[in-house]
């Protein structure tokens, strides 16, 4: 890895405990945020002829905190600034403060920036688009071609953001355990969010947002790193890892897309797979289920099956009853309906599907999977019109596509 | 004599390489390990999960403790290893446990691998005949 690339990976890690810190120092975003720009200037000239130090996270802290107040300081003319020799010269200052830094303070200031971002105000494209901003320093321009909207209008809608949760003023003193416990329950929902954004794309836009759910992936890490004993950070990062698993065999080359049973499961990512089904087995120990974890579950028995007909359905079946009961919305009926036609029928998946229609009305999964429980039943003009209800609800390009061949199947049953 | 090499790095850097990153790196160990292969001097290698998969069992106490995440303490010295097959977290932890009772004192950090290669290492080979019989 040249010299560049390892500086640049070794900032994008630092970067959430940095930021993190520098807002606690400053309590001011912009001031946090530019301070750490600083720091970052600077450490391109110092750490190629120095060598890197020994806790980049710590260094760009310092280096950031002291470049901001000499901002300050210069911004009121009063004293002359420091050498940036005296300022980058820093290992004696370093080692305390990176000992510090696995500290309870440092925890906390990344949950911080973490949960500012999911101020409940702020849509949820919002919320994600700060994260990557603020927390992943992602350019805007990358979150402008993720969210496939031009870069002012990015930078705008950002800027809005920012002004917001200022407005709403940081949570800066220590949370307790309570609190906590609710930012990392917003924080992980959040980044679910970002993850999602990206999972949820098509084909064509995978270029642009294939980055989001690596992203999401890590923030998950990190956050892990900081509350270990946290079983749904580990079901929420191991539900991600086992999505994000299929990324390769999720698309077929026209970019349509290919369903879970039809995907070719050699080009599954055996290597996340196994870290997820790890992070699940951590996760159960604690015996405190919780909604990622469940989901995790129900990705797990479908990674551990190596042909779609060694799915063990009725367990899947048993976890979607599980999430129902902890999580109650029509979706997750939905999810479980297709459980169910496995292991009973379409019949009774039809009879659990058919009182949602009020409330998912709208929505495309619904009558996609209406249409294809009224197809196996043979209802075919019934199957027809719940198809065309799903393609006039299709939000991508591919979700539409994919229906059209079902209408397409259908319509070439008829002929023969 | 036979060497253990303890790789270390910062897995937050090296978590964030892309698979063509990550990809270039292994194929330049590949050819680095290659002629040490190629003379059966080369052991089992791999590459472990990161730490946020790790889970500790301290054995000072009795019965010893079960904690998430790495072992963080810098007051002891690794002093060894062992790769064993286990069929989940929890059959590790038995294991774990009963290397415990016969070697109290310390900790296990049991994290699972990521890849796992055995090497061209043969027993009967080694300049050095420290291997247990």
């Amino acid at each position: 890895m040249s010299e560049l690339a390892w500086i640049d990976a070794a900032m994008t890690a630092a970067r959430p405990q940095a930021v993190g810190a520098l807002l606690r120092y400053f309590r001011d975003l912009d001031l946090a945020e530019e301070a750490f720009q600083d720091a970052c200037l600077r450490a391109l000239r110092s750490w190629p002829q120095k060598g890197p130090p020994r806790d980049p996270a710590a260094w760009l802290i310092m280096v950031g905190r002291n470049a901001a107040i000499d901002q300050v300081r210069r911004r009121r003319r009063q004293e002359a600034l420091p050498e940036e020799d005296q300022i980058s010269d820093l290992d004696d200052v370093e080692a305390p403060l990176a000992e510090r830094l696995d500290g309870a303070d440092y925890r906390d200031d990344v949950l911080r920036l973490l949960f500012i971002c999911c101020h409940p105000d702020l849509p949820a494209t919002q919320q994600i688009a700060l994260a990557l901003r603020i927390v992943s320093g992602l350019s805007v321009k990358q979150i402008a071609r993720a969210f496939l909207v031009g870069e002012a209008a990015m930078e705008q809608r950002i800027t809005r953001a920012k002004a917001k949760v200022a407005g709403a003023g940081v949570p800066f003193e220590a949370p307790g355990p309570v609190e906590r416990a609710e930012r990392l329950s917003a924080v992980a929902a959040m980044i679910y969010l970002v993850f999602n954004e990206g999972y949820s794309a098509g084909a064509a836009e995978q270029d642009d947002r294939s980055a989001l759910p690596i992203e999401a992936m890590r923030l998950a890490r990190l956050l892990l790193r900081l509350f270990p004993a946290e079983p749904e950070i580990m079901g929420l990062l191991a539900l991600m890892l086992l999505q994000q698993s299929r990324a390769a065999a999720r698309f077929d080359a026209a970019g349509d897309i290919v369903l879970l049973e039809d995907q070719n499961r050699a080009h599954w990512d055996r290597r996340m797979i196994v870290e997820g089904l790890a992070l699940i087995d951590k996760a159960i120990r604690h015996r405190r289920r919780g909604p990622y974890q469940i989901q995790a579950a129900i990705a797990a028995l479908h990674a551990r099956a190596l042909r779609p007909e060694d799915t063990d359905w009725a367990q899947i079946d048993a976890l979607y009853a599980a999430l129902e009961q902890l999580e109650p919305s029509p979706v997750v009926t939905l999810n479980r309906a297709v459980a169910v036609s496995k292991v009973k029928g379409p019949e009774a998946a039809l009879a659990m599907v058919e009182p949602l229609a009020n409330r998912l009305g709208g929505y495309f999964y619904f009558f996609g999977l209406k249409g294809a429980l009224l197809a196996q039943l043979g209802r075919t003009a019934e199957a027809r019109a719940a198809y065309d209800q799903a393609i006039s609800l299709a939000t991508t390009p591919a979700q539409a596509a994919h229906i059209r061949q079902h209408l397409d199947r259908l319509a070439a049953d008829a002929r023969s | 004599m036979l060497y253990a090499f303890l790789c270390y790095n910062n897995e937050d850097a090296v978590f964030s390489w892309s698979q063509e990153e990550d990809d270039a790196v292994m194929a330049r160990l590949a050819k680095a390990h290659e002629p040490l292969e190629k003379a059966g001097r080369f052991g089992p290698s791999v590459r472990l999960m990161p730490t946020t998969a790790a889970t500790t069992l301290r054995k000072d106490s009795d019965p010893p403790l079960v904690i998430d995440g790495p072992y963080a303490e810098t007051k002891e010295q690794l002093l060894g290893f062992y790769v064993i097959d286990c069929a989940d977290l929890e059959d590790a932890l038995s294991v774990a446990r009963e290397f415990a009772k016969a070697n109290p004192g310390g900790a296990y950090e049991v994290r699972p691998l990521r890849l796992f290669a055995p090497g061209t290492l043969k027993a009967e080979n080694l300049a050095e005949p420290a291997t247990a019989k």
